[in-house]
């Protein structure tokens, strides 16, 4: 029945239960983990810590893994925003199909994606027989992993965009138009602008998750340390060789980059829904 | 834009044709190569040695025992994600208190982190060197490199999934028709089950399917935890690792090639469950916060 509660009345039932439940589990399943790793570094000496961090392997891997993350996600800012516009502003066969497909990346485990990836751009498979005759290796190389990220990554721009292209007032463009800007005006200064803030989500989502992508890169990489292996691949062949203290140090700068980027998406998201909802309410 | 629209539409409010045409081109192209290429080579590799052997592989006692692994795995995780997901969108979406935006943001937490670092946690959780390590080892409880840390792991890199589904939902539809119901004389249990699981139960699909294909293709955080023992500790992705690396190609990809068809439909449904009922969906790791913005 009703409960008086700081002299609110509260009609609905459970709050207790259900917030000490949820604080329970995310305790249990996500914080204390999490701290027990920020714990764990502190094991180490500060000496130890940064000389771990900063070694020549772990400062490849980091230029590696943001590198390829950051051109990955460029390729995806770009080809989503198109595969985007084409879906919401043309009609064509197939588009559902498509529309439907952009997904898969999300669906696919990313072992599958992997093998297949790798075996795809091997210098024998399907697409790497092309490339191999003009001296492109793919496959085992840094372009590997740069294929590997860019395929991980398809979905988030799209579906970023994709809905604030759709609910765009196309009376903003028809008003552009009138007063005598041509299409390309018309895109450049009044779609695009209107755009940015989602694209640019899309963006850190797509880099932030290759950041830390394992699995498809694993099999696509030959993982030699100082050329073509990533932040977890290092974080990995440290695990294997039981040095986890020097793992946990690697998880922990990887930690701090993932929470900032969170922050950011966070920061990008409630400025795209500002924008949004003051030019086209 | 309807037909007529289009017609009707000036010169100046769309590109011209061969630039429509360009467009359409580079999207399929840019979808062709990346997305179906890779899809059709799953199967045409897997069955490349016939489907005798395909079968082969997949009666195969290792391939079996990886596959009840992995259904073990989600039959727990994906439950226990479920209630977590619907209480947490109960007490957010249902009550005032402060620090919403702080528990939102813990909750998204799993999507940011790397799936490798998602397994290390546990282990230094439960691993030898770990917290619980020397304790658990006299008392002869296996947690890392043994089915538990599997379960863990994979509850872990899909905590968010049913829980970010349902927020923003229940946040949209709002307190009223639970607060009808109650001042009616309904109990809190006959309002939950009779007004408030209709109202979410094609939010809750969604976002169990979702839950569902990621538990069954985690590869990265059970890596971690596994230690890949044949027959005891090897899931269906990392099944088709070991495949792969001992050079049985066509056998990997026949393993995968389960995945694959699990993930085809995964897309299925959800294009169905979005297409069915306008409003659910937005698949991912967009911060939640945004809901509430967007009806202020």
């Amino acid at each position: 029945m009703p409960t008086q509660h700081g002299g609110k009345i509260r009609v609905l039932p459970g709050f207790k239960l259900t917030l000490g439940y949820t604080l329970l589990y995310l305790s249990l399943i996500v914080v204390i983990p999490l701290a027990a790793t920020f714990a764990k570094s502190t094991e180490l000496s500060w000496a130890q810590f940064s000389h771990t961090i900063s070694s020549p392997q772990a400062m490849a891997a980091y230029r590696l893994s943001f590198g390829a993350s950051f051109f990955a996600a460029v390729i995806n800012a770009l080809f989503g925003s198109i595969v985007a516009w084409v879906l919401v502003r043309y009609e064509f066969s197939g588009k559902r199909f498509m529309d439907a497909l952009v997904d898969l990346p999300f669906a696919l485990p990313t072992a599958v994606a992997g093998i297949t990836l790798a075996t795809l751009y091997a210098p024998n498979g399907w697409i790497g027989r092309w490339l191999a005759p003009l001296g492109i290796q793919v496959s085992y190389t840094r372009l590997g992993i740069f294929v590997a990220l860019t395929f991980i990554g398809l979905p988030f721009v799209v579906r970023t965009v994709q809905p604030v292209l759709a609910d765009m007032d196309p009376e903003i463009e028809e008003a552009a138009a009138s007063l005598g800007a041509n299409r390309w005006q018309t895109i450049w200064r009044i779609v695009l602008p209107a755009l940015s803030p989602a694209l640019l989500t899309g963006f850190a989502l797509a880099f932030a998750r290759a950041l830390g992508e394992y699995g498809s890169v694993v099999f696509i990489s030959s993982n030699i340390p100082m050329k073509t292996q990533i932040v977890p691949l290092l974080i990995m062949s440290e695990l294997d060789s039981f040095e986890y203290a020097k793992a946990t140090a690697l998880a922990v700068v990887m930690l701090v980059v993932s929470f900032a980027l969170l922050l950011t998406i966070n920061l990008l998201q409630w400025w795209s829904n500002r924008h949004n909802a003051t030019e086209f309410a | 834009m309807t037909d007529e629209e289009k017609i009707n539409a000036p010169r100046r409010m769309t590109e011209p044709p061969f630039m429509r045409r360009l467009l359409i081109f580079t999207a399929l192209a840019f979808i062709g190569l990346f997305l179906v290429i890779p899809l059709v080579s799953v199967f045409a590799e897997a069955f490349r040695q016939g489907v005798g052997y395909y079968f082969h592989t997949l009666r195969d006692p290792y391939t079996v025992n990886a596959i009840e692994l992995t259904l073990i795995a989600a039959g727990i995780s994906v439950p226990l994600n479920c209630l977590f997901g619907v209480c947490a969108a109960w007490t957010i979406a249902k009550f005032d208190f402060p620090g919403k935006s702080i528990l939102l943001t813990l909750i998204d937490l799993p999507f940011s982190i790397s799936p490798v670092i998602s397994g290390l946690i546990y282990v230094l959780v439960f691993g030898a060197q770990g917290w619980f390590g020397p304790w658990l080892l006299p008392h002869h409880i296996h947690i890392i490199f043994a089915v538990p840390g599997i379960v863990l792991a994979t509850i872990f890199v899909t905590f968010p999934f049913v829980a970010r589904e349902l927020i923003p939902l229940m946040q949209a539809q709002g307190r009223t028709e639970e607060e009808a119901a109650r001042v009616l004389g309904a109990s809190g249990w006959q309002t939950f089950w009779r007004v408030t699981l209709p109202n979410i139960k094609w939010g809750l699909l969604y976002g169990v399917i979702l839950c569902n294909a990621r538990a069954m293709g985690e590869f990265g955080a059970v890596s971690v935890v596994s230690g890949h023992i044949q027959g005891k500790t090897n899931t269906i992705p990392l099944h088709v690792q070991i495949l792969y690396e001992g050079n049985d190609f066509t056998g990997a990809f026949a393993v995968a090639s389960l995945l694959t068809f699990l993930a085809l439909v995964t897309l299925v449904l959800k294009s169905w469950i979005e297409f069915k009922h306008v409003g659910i969906g937005g698949i991912f790791p967009l911060p939640i916060v945004s809901n509430r913005d967007k009806q202020t």
